[in-house]
């Protein structure tokens, strides 16, 4: 049993975190998942959230929005639509997200408004933590 | 015999070109540079949307919930090119080959009795293609305004693309971008998107070697689900790195093309230079040659 779980999260830009991890929390589209290692092959979609990293004792975040979770013997990877690093976040950019995201809700029906609500939630969420 | 005066001329106007080309020659080679990064530092998500996407597709089958996107909408027969090229020349023959690329496979389709639509990204393409298939465009955006190229961009040109496949638009969509592989080489290329599984069958055999030690993948929510998000997704990304492969074939040939122009005007110079010192030379011989049989004369 190995007591480190290979994580990466990459974006369609870039990588933007590669490494031995202890845990990973996530936020995905039916719940909070918490990865582990040798955790059972799991496929997750992730909503608008904040991904968290635990590693040598210390937490890091990152902003995502939409995404899949891919869980393999391997390790975890992330495939984020949209990832930022938590501290390049702030509540002006949020700010105008969620403006801009509410005032799109009015254009959407059905199935992508209810992503679109799950979205602005993700984010108000977010910009009560920062 | 030009004079001395319109030969300096010459030789300045041809100094300040090479100037330019030179200058224009080292911004696309810190360009390239930042190109080659881009694309490099995409891969790995390209990769891994792939290699999810062909685990996917083999464990849904061909079933008859499978979408479309996937498995195609069982017609053939209206094919939509999305023609990638820059937006701007002076880069060698780069936009030249992916047009000539695109105008085989219209005609290719055409003899085959299809209907070609045309979705067109970059100025220099739509210029080229407009003076020939101006009825088949259906759709022109330039990334000029862009300055830099990001997923976003793809994004908006998935969704679009995905959208008028839903509405029935076409059947098959084709990308057509040039793949780099170095400086000198920028190899046009058509690739099938949609539907998705044509380019997917050809990875298959690499993601099947994918070992887990007999557990069974959980999928949250269903598989459909997410193969359904995950589609356009995958559409898009291949847009994107066919963007970012684009913007580095388009720097590198830039750059070539730019070395070739300084070398040029390098031999210009010389050429001129050696005319005007000859020229120079005569004179100052014929001048001579007057004022001795002047001299002589008295």
């Amino acid at each position: 049993m190995s007591d480190t779980l290979t994580f990466s999260l990459v974006s369609p830009e870039r990588e933007l975190f590669s490494g031995q991890v202890d845990q990973v929390d996530l936020p995905g589209t039916e719940g909070n998942l918490g990865i582990l290692p040798d955790h059972a092959p799991l496929m997750a979609a992730i909503r608008t959230g904040a991904i968290t990293v635990y590693a040598d004792g210390k937490e890091e975040q990152f902003f995502v929005q939409g995404g899949f979770a891919d869980v393999t013997p391997a390790g975890l990877t992330v495939l984020a639509e949209r990832a930022t690093p938590m501290a390049d976040v702030n509540r002006d950019d949020l700010q105008s997200e969620i403006d801009r995201a509410r005032a799109n809700l009015e254009t959407l029906e059905d199935e992508g408004a209810l992503a679109a609500q799950q979205n602005i939630d993700g984010l108000e969420a977010l910009f009560n933590m920062v | 015999m030009a004079s001395l005066k319109e030969l300096k001329n010459r030789i300045s106007s041809v100094k300040n070109t090479q100037k330019i080309t030179r200058a224009m020659q080292m911004v696309a080679a810190a360009k390239l540079r930042k190109a080659q990064e881009a694309a490099e530092s995409a891969r790995p998500y390209a990769e891994r949307i792939r290699g999810v996407i062909s685990n996917l597709a083999s464990s849904m089958g061909e079933g008859g919930d499978a979408p479309k996107l996937l498995v195609g909408n069982g017609k053939q027969d209206t094919v939509l090119l999305v023609v990638a090229t820059a937006d701007r020349g002076l880069c060698g023959g780069f936009n030249t080959n992916i047009v000539r690329k695109a105008r085989e496979e219209i005609v290719a389709l055409e003899r085959a009795g299809k209907t070609v639509k045309l979705y067109l990204i970059g100025k220099k393409g739509y210029d080229q293609l407009n003076r020939l298939y101006h009825d088949h465009i259906v759709k022109y955006i330039s990334l000029k305004e862009e300055r830099t190229l990001h997923a976003g961009i793809a994004r908006n040109i998935g969704e679009d693309v995905t959208s008028m496949f839903e509405a029935g638009e076409f059947d098959v969509a084709k990308l057509v971008f040039a793949n780099f592989k170095n400086v000198m080489e920028q190899d046009p290329v058509a690739q099938t998107i949609i539907p998705a599984n044509a380019s997917i069958e050809v990875t298959e055999d690499e993601t099947s070697g994918l070992d887990l030690n007999g557990a069974i993948y959980t999928y949250e929510p269903d598989e459909a689900g997410i193969l359904r998000v995950l589609l356009p997704r995958s559409i898009n990304t291949q847009i994107f790195s066919a963007l970012l492969e684009n913007q580095a074939g388009e720097m590198g040939s830039k750059m070539a093309a730019m070395d070739n122009a300084t070398r040029n005007a390098g031999e210009m110079i010389d050429n001129l230079t050696m005319t005007f010192n000859r020229t120079r030379q005569a004179k100052i011989t014929s001048e001579l040659i007057e004022i001795i049989s002047g001299a002589e004369a008295l």
